[in-house]
């Protein structure tokens, strides 16, 4: 196994026919091993980004290297490394689930016999063996995006691109599909998932780029960028009803939510122990404290606004 | 151990193959019906009226024909609708995420084609035994010209399918060109009864030299030279390959 990155992308533009510019000169670098999260708003490449080092999409200008193999000097070698999972279901639907992962890893060139107890591992990893003779067209949606992560999965492709795997999918569904993930991470596969919940890149992934307007606007550690947060979110679930009244003047950004909750914002170098002082000083005792939501949507949408 | 090329192919040409059984009674027998009636119709009522041709009956000497429209329509439809579903759906997408290079996709879409084409041509020669007795006069002569045909067709069918953007598009082409150039490709007659004007006009419909090649080698008889047949098939076939593969090369209907 060469030290290459497992994806290399220097000034990736593409312009589709229309004129619309998706990438606007993008440069990654993603280490192998890696889980890496592609964050952006609907529309900002993700998908572009991702099509291009698969070959579902032609790209304009710039260089797209897997595991030091280039898509334009050994395009079919740069494939046999990558295992993609798209966005839409684009399996046949009528086909046999068994069929439809056999037959995948049919085309990387592994034969039947192997590619059937592939398919055999994968699927029960997955938690679909038992429904490997019935037609895709029988799963449930969770179902379906599973099997498409089987697909990409049968031939262990050394980098997994996963283009939004999550969206419609149910929390428990989600959270199993993410314990799965982090297995195949630590076993070796380099992730690269573009996701909108950005709950799903600070829970599972470790670097982050942030992508906007077919620009790289932000790009680190997930915990880099977290310090990058200069205010924090928190709601605050009281014992006693409050007020918005009894709120006022306690030297913080605070806003009542309900009669029961209070939403604090604390600007850098304000901790949570002020905010109780405050309180407790009003007769106001605090229950619990929570995050408002994701800490990186906060990044996120910091950056995206700017 | 086998490549991973031909190990790809083959399991394109599986998937292709299974689905052909699977959806018989769509692939096999509506051609099938279609050309029963044609016997009894033409070879059965009317031919019974019509003079021989060329030493032989009217129904002998449109079997092949009618064996070699049912080529022609089997091979295009295999390839525009497997292809065009292909697309619409994106099952296309699992191909072209894979290793194998273009020229194995291409071939595995045109051996499907073609293995439809043979499997209901045999069936519908078959059926014409009900009707007439077939001679044979050479057989490497029917297989190249059976091969040629089919390997023509499906390429021509995934051009359509590559360009089509709708089902309407997948069908004209069928219905509107091909149709017309089959009736008119020396199916049901001699060239050498028409008028010379269309005599002539006939000589610049390809799908005449396909039917009297495919004849030739039942028959031993033909309207046209055999080599010119040849050169025909060989030469479109050689032509549309090279459109595909640059189709293919730039992505055009199958990559944004």
């Amino acid at each position: 196994m060469n030290d290459a990155p497992a994806l290399k992308i220097v000034d990736l533009v593409k312009t589709y026919d229309k004129g619309t510019q998706a990438l606007k000169g993008v440069s990654l670098e993603i280490p192998q091993g890696e889980f890496f999260a592609l964050l952006g708003p609907n529309g900002a490449g993700k998908s572009t980004l991702i099509g291009i080092a698969s070959n579902l999409v032609v790209k304009t200008s710039g260089t797209v290297e897997v595991c030091g193999v280039s898509i334009d000097v050994d395009a079919p070698k740069a494939k046999g490394f990558i295992g993609i999972v798209p966005q839409e279901f684009n399996f046949d639907i009528f086909a046999k689930v068994i069929d439809i992962v056999t037959n995948q890893a049919g085309y990387y060139g592994i034969p039947y016999g192997e590619a059937k107890e592939y398919a055999e591992e994968v699927l029960k990893e997955l938690g679909l063996w038992e429904k490997r003779n019935e037609k895709a067209q029988a799963l449930s949606g969770g179902m379906k995006r599973r099997l498409m992560i089987a697909r990409a999965l049968v031939h262990k492709p050394k980098v997994l691109l996963l283009d939004e795997p999550t969206a419609g999918v149910d929390v428990e569904l989600r959270r199993g599909m993410w314990e799965f993930l982090k297995k195949l991470n630590e076993s070796g596969t380099t992730i690269l998932l573009t996701t909108h919940y950005l709950e799903e890149a600070e829970h599972l992934c470790r670097q982050v780029a942030i992508i906007n307007g077919g620009n790289i606007i932000e790009q680190g550690s997930v915990k880099s960028l977290l310090g990058k947060l200069n205010v924090t979110t928190l709601l605050l679930d009281t014992v006693e009803p409050v007020t918005a009244d009894s709120i006022e003047g306690i030297g913080f950004k605070a806003e009542y939510k309900d009669e029961n909750t209070i939403q604090v914002m604390l600007d850098k170098g304000e901790t949570v122990n002020h905010v109780l002082d405050a309180l407790s000083k009003k007769h106001i005792t605090v229950a619990n404290v929570r995050n408002s939501g994701s800490r990186l949507e906060e990044v996120f949408i910091n950056l995206i606004s700017k | 151990m086998r490549s991973p090329i031909l190990i790809g192919y083959w399991t394109m040409v599986r998937k292709d193959l299974v689905r052909l059984f699977r959806i018989w009674s769509q692939t096999f027998l509506p051609p099938v019906v279609t050309m029963s009636l044609y016997f009894v119709i033409f070879g059965g009522f009317i031919g019974s009226q019509v003079a021989e041709i060329s030493g032989f009956s009217y129904m002998q000497f449109i079997v092949p024909g009618l064996v070699m429209m049912t080529l022609i329509t089997s091979a295009y439809m295999q390839t525009v609708s497997t292809f065009y579903f292909a697309k619409w759906l994106h099952v296309i997408d699992e191909v072209l995420v894979s290793p194998m290079p273009d020229w194995v996709v291409i071939a595995g879409y045109v051996t499907g084609g073609i293995m439809r084409a043979f499997i209901v041509g045999i069936l519908v020669l078959i059926v014409s035994l009900l009707f007439t007795h077939i001679v044979i006069f050479n057989a490497f002569v029917i297989f190249a010209a059976a091969f040629l045909t089919s390997l023509l067709f499906s390429l021509a069918g995934l051009i359509n399918a590559i360009y089509a953007k709708s089902m309407d598009a997948i069908s004209i082409v069928p219905n509107f060109v091909l149709t017309p150039l089959t009736y008119l490709g020396g199916i049901f007659y001699s060239i050498d009864l028409l008028p010379p004007f269309f005599r002539t006009l006939s000589l610049f419909n390809p799908i005449l030299y396909m039917v009297n090649a495919f004849r030739y080698g039942f028959l031993g008889v033909s309207d046209v030279s055999l080599w010119v047949s040849f050169a025909v098939m060989g030469g479109l076939s050689i032509a549309l390959l090279i459109v595909v593969m640059i189709l293919f090369k730039r992505g055009v209907g199958l990559k944004t």
